[in-house]
């Protein structure tokens, strides 16, 4: 069994006296789709943001290919291997399609300012190869259509598709993903979880998921962590970890999770 | 590869070169009209840069004059106290050319400086940190006796010309356009777009945002020295919040993120105060009603609210007019 | 070294301060409702000072000279304030109210601008300074080496007596408390079946009457107005709201003290020290601490 692709080892984080998570350990192999289910509140997206490095936890190391990279700017952390989306989308609006796709590429530019107010040679190339590497993505997505269209004006399930797009044109091995589901009718969920599967499987990038939809995440997750007040309550396989009472306990009383 | 495209703004660049310098050399515009033309061309390097800053970034500056008053300055020490330079002297030229170019950098300096909180602050609180750093630029200057302290530098000499002004101009936004439609500057509009979204799409959002600010300072400040060898004099007065506030109406009446939108405020808006003040004047001096030219001020002020209330995106918006646009082969 | 920090520069520097804190006052209190700065506020105290002189002229042929003629102005300086206050609130704010807040900052600096340009373009007022009337005789007296003029007095009493009305109206009355609970949350206080359009109108118009009550003092002690003296004063008071804690009334009122003196040993040291101090107080806060002396830390949810 190689070395997880993501290893957390004793995390917690302190908002002031608040404790969001607490002794937090577990280990994402490479190559599956893992999820992380709660209540509200229970510090799923804390979790995310340490993990991404815009939160720096209190305590606990953020083992990413063996390297800990906690305390590393976020930006950086993207360009290691780990991207993500938003729970509620963030998108640059006013840029095209193509645009808000390119600016991931940005970082594995090398020509710098110079280069660009001149328009080298060298400037153009990249340019035109990061255009093209974006085109592939945009057709992969099927997104060809709006290519050239302003961001905010597309349609809920297609900026979901741009954001995922756009966390993968960052070339990420592991991908955060958090409630890709919100908001969706069955069909968009079916998409979405074909989509989350193709992603796995052509571009082998770990998942690593945040959701509330109970079907989405039994649907497709092939290992699940419940934590409740920022610590786990259960792990295991999705069909298992439901049932157990503890989990059962912690969303009894609040709002009704789709089932 | 590109094909081979028309060169649209060298051709448009070209074409207004060679109207105005007919018009001027035939004797159709007299020198009254020069002087408009060139501050005109000045404040389109003006508000270009406060745009890089404001509306391509996502920043707020409201000192950005103190970015001018130090080219200013700077290039107005070396030409005049320094070296006495003539305009009709070959040589002096270039060096003034390079005592702009000077200013520029030392403004950029000052830009790097002014930089750095915007790293740590936003919206309300940059712009009244950006607006003491103008304050502070001034209140420095006007403390310095050796460039005239609060008599200002005088006697500067008159190397701005229409031809120099223009091609400083034009190498400015042709610069400009290409930073903001390269991927440094669509990580420059992410960054406006949602910051939180461009660090995690990898973009290194301090490097860029502190950038903005160099690279405008940069321009602003040789905008500030084309200007001190222009009207021949720098004073701190004019490089004061109320010079940085008409930038920004300047920069909203044209569209915060347009290029073009700056361009057209510029000239617009210079135009237009000085028709109001010949207005005015005529309707003092020649029809009796006591009104002085403050009222100009008072339209602006108006101008700004009334953009802000009923029409924010300005004229252009966020779009460029096609003459800007580098074009791109659709897929 | 020793005049620097002697009892007559600590004099000037509370009544400085007094003066300060009645400016500051209104930014944090807009701020804490709206969380707008209000760059137009430094020109509300300008207009108290122009309201005041109006009245002094007006009510001159009626009214006696001392004490009534000096309350009859700062109550025309606090009305005048205030309405302008409101003015600016209704046509030029709120509509803006759920924009961007940078479209409110933004207004606000053109509604400052019309506010200084409109007093000095009006022919009657005009751009050129005015020498404040003498309301009130001056009387000076002496503590040790120290000259304190009854002008001293009044300032800081005028002021007491405003700050502590505020307190009280914010503690104990039932518009305090939708005052403190709009600041607190907008949303939640209108399902308490707030009017929270009303709550705002009204801080503007305390906060304004208090610039201009300002104004009064002001013009009282420093006798020359014009229309543009509300710009480093309007800057100096906000910078004291943001030392100490911008949103927060006890903050207001410490870092203007604060300022006040600041400001008066800077001045005695050096002059151009004097100038730039509160700009270097500033940056030195925003840097440090941003939230000020006394205000609280809020995290932004991501």
């Amino acid at each position: 069994m190689s070395a997880p692709l993501l290893s957390i080892q004793d995390m917690s984080h302190y908002f002031g006296g608040l404790k969001a998570v607490s002794d937090f350990s577990f280990d994402v192999p490479e190559g599956v789709i893992y999820g992380l289910i709660g209540p509200n509140g229970s510090g799923k997206t804390t979790c995310f943001n340490l993990i991404t490095g815009i939160y720096t936890p209190t305590q606990g190391k953020i083992l990413f290919q063996g390297e800990n990279i906690v305390g590393q700017k976020p930006f950086r952390i993207v360009h290691k291997g780990i991207a993500r989306t938003f729970q509620n989308l963030r998108i640059f609006s006013n840029l095209t399609v193509i645009d808000n796709i390119r600016v991931a590429r940005h970082f594995t530019t090398r020509a710098g300012l110079f280069a660009s107010f001149l328009r080298l040679p060298s400037f153009l190339k990249e340019q035109d190869q990061v255009r093209d590497e974006t085109m592939e993505l945009i057709k992969l997505m099927h997104l060809e259509k709006r290519a050239y269209d302003l961001a905010k004006n597309l349609p809920y399930g297609e900026l979901r598709r741009l954001e995922v797009a756009r966390a993968l044109a960052t070339r990420p091995k592991l991908m955060l993903l958090d409630e890709p589901a919100a908001g969706m009718n069955p069909k968009e969920t079916e998409d979405l979880m074909n989509l989350v599967r193709r992603v796995r499987d052509e571009f082998k990038v770990t998942i690593f998921l945040i959701e509330h939809h109970m079907k989405f995440v039994t649907g497709i997750c092939e290992r699940v962590k419940v934590i409740d007040f920022g610590t786990t309550i259960a792990e295991g396989k999705p069909e298992d970890v439901v049932k157990e009472t503890k989990v059962l306990e912690a969303y009894l009383g609040r709002k009704a999770v789709v089932c | 590869m590109d094909k081979m495209k028309l060169p649209k703004l060298a051709i448009a660049g070209a074409i207004f070169y060679v109207i105005v310098q007919i018009l001027i050399v035939t004797g159709v515009l007299n020198g009254y009209f020069v002087v408009i033309i060139n501050r005109s061309m000045i404040f389109v390097i003006l508000a270009a840069t406060l745009n890089l800053i404001n509306g391509i970034t996502g920043q707020f500056s409201l000192g950005h004059m103190g970015f001018a008053a130090v080219g200013a300055y700077v290039s107005g020490t070396i030409t005049t106290l320094i070296f006495k330079l003539s305009p009709h002297v070959f040589t002096d030229n270039l060096i003034f050319i390079a005592a702009i170019i000077l200013g520029g950098c030392a403004a950029a300096v000052v830009g790097f400086l002014i930089g750095f909180p915007s790293l740590r602050l936003k919206g309300d609180y940059l712009a009244i940190v950006t607006l003491g750093f103008g304050e502070i630029i001034r209140t420095i200057l006007n403390n310095i006796d050796y460039v005239g302290g609060p008599r200002g530098l005088l006697g500067i000499p008159k190397f701005s010309d229409f031809t120099v002004i223009f091609l400083f101009t034009f190498f400015t936004i042709v610069l400009l356009r290409n930073l903001v439609q390269s991927s440094h500057g669509r990580a420059m509009l992410s960054i406006r777009e949602n910051e939180l979204a461009s660090e995690l799409s990898g973009v290194n959002t301090t490097h860029y945002k502190v950038l903005g600010f160099v690279v405008g300072a940069f321009f602003a400040g040789i905008a500030g020295g084309l200007l001190a060898h222009l009207l021949q004099i720098a004073h701190p007065t004019q490089y004061g919040f109320y010079a940085s506030s008409i930038l920004l109406i300047m920069v909203y009446a044209g569209g915060m993120g347009s290029l073009t939108g700056s361009i057209i405020a510029a000239f617009s808006l210079t135009f237009l105060t000085e028709g109001l003040r010949v207005g005015i004047d005529w309707l003092r001096d020649s029809v009796g009603i006591p009104i002085g030219t403050e009222w100009t001020m008072v339209i602006y002020a108006l101008l700004l609210i009334f953009i802000m209330l009923f029409k924010t995106e300005g004229f252009m918006g966020m779009r460029e007019s096609k003459v800007l646009i580098i074009e791109e082969k659709h897929v | 070294m020793g005049s620097i920090f002697s009892l007559q520069q600590i004099i000037n520097g509370l009544q400085l301060g007094a003066i300060y804190a009645l400016i500051a006052l209104g930014y944090t209190m807009v701020y804490g409702i709206v969380r707008l700065i209000n760059f137009a506020h430094g020109d509300f105290f300008m207009v108290g000072a122009y309201a005041a002189y109006g009245a002094f002229y007006l009510f001159n042929f009626f009214l006696p000279q001392g004490n009534t003629m000096a309350f009859a102005a700062l109550i025309m300086a606090m009305l005048g304030s205030g309405a302008i206050a409101l003015i600016a609130n209704k046509f030029a704010y709120k509509p803006l109210r759920y924009k961007p807040r940078l479209s409110s900052l933004v207004t606000a600096i053109g509604v400052s601008m019309l506010l200084e340009y409109l007093f000095s373009a009006l022919p009657f007022i005009g751009p050129s300074p005015r020498g404040f009337p003498d309301l009130l005789a001056k009387h000076i007296y002496h503590i040790g080496p120290a000259e304190i003029s009854n002008y001293v007095v009044i300032d800081l009493s005028v002021a007491a007596v405003l700050m502590i009305g505020l307190t009280i109206l914010i503690q104990r009355t039932p518009m305090g408390r939708a005052m403190r609970a709009v600041s607190q949350d907008k949303d939640a206080a209108k399902l308490m079946g707030i009017d929270v359009e009303r709550v705002i109108s009204f801080t503007f118009l305390i906060g304004g009457s208090f610039a201009g009550a300002a104004g009064l003092l002001a013009g009282l002690t420093y006798p020359r107005i014009q229309p543009y003296m509300g710009i480093l004063p309007g800057l100096k008071a906000f910078i004291a709201a943001v030392l100490g804690g911008i949103g927060n009334i006890p903050g207001a009122v410490l870092g203007a003290f604060i300022m006040g003196l600041a400001e008066t040993f800077a001045t005695a040291f050096n002059s151009l020290l004097g100038e730039g101090i509160a700009f270097v107080i500033l940056i030195v806060v925003l840097l440090l601490r941003p939230n000020g002396i006394l205000g609280e830390k809020t995290a932004d949810k991501i």
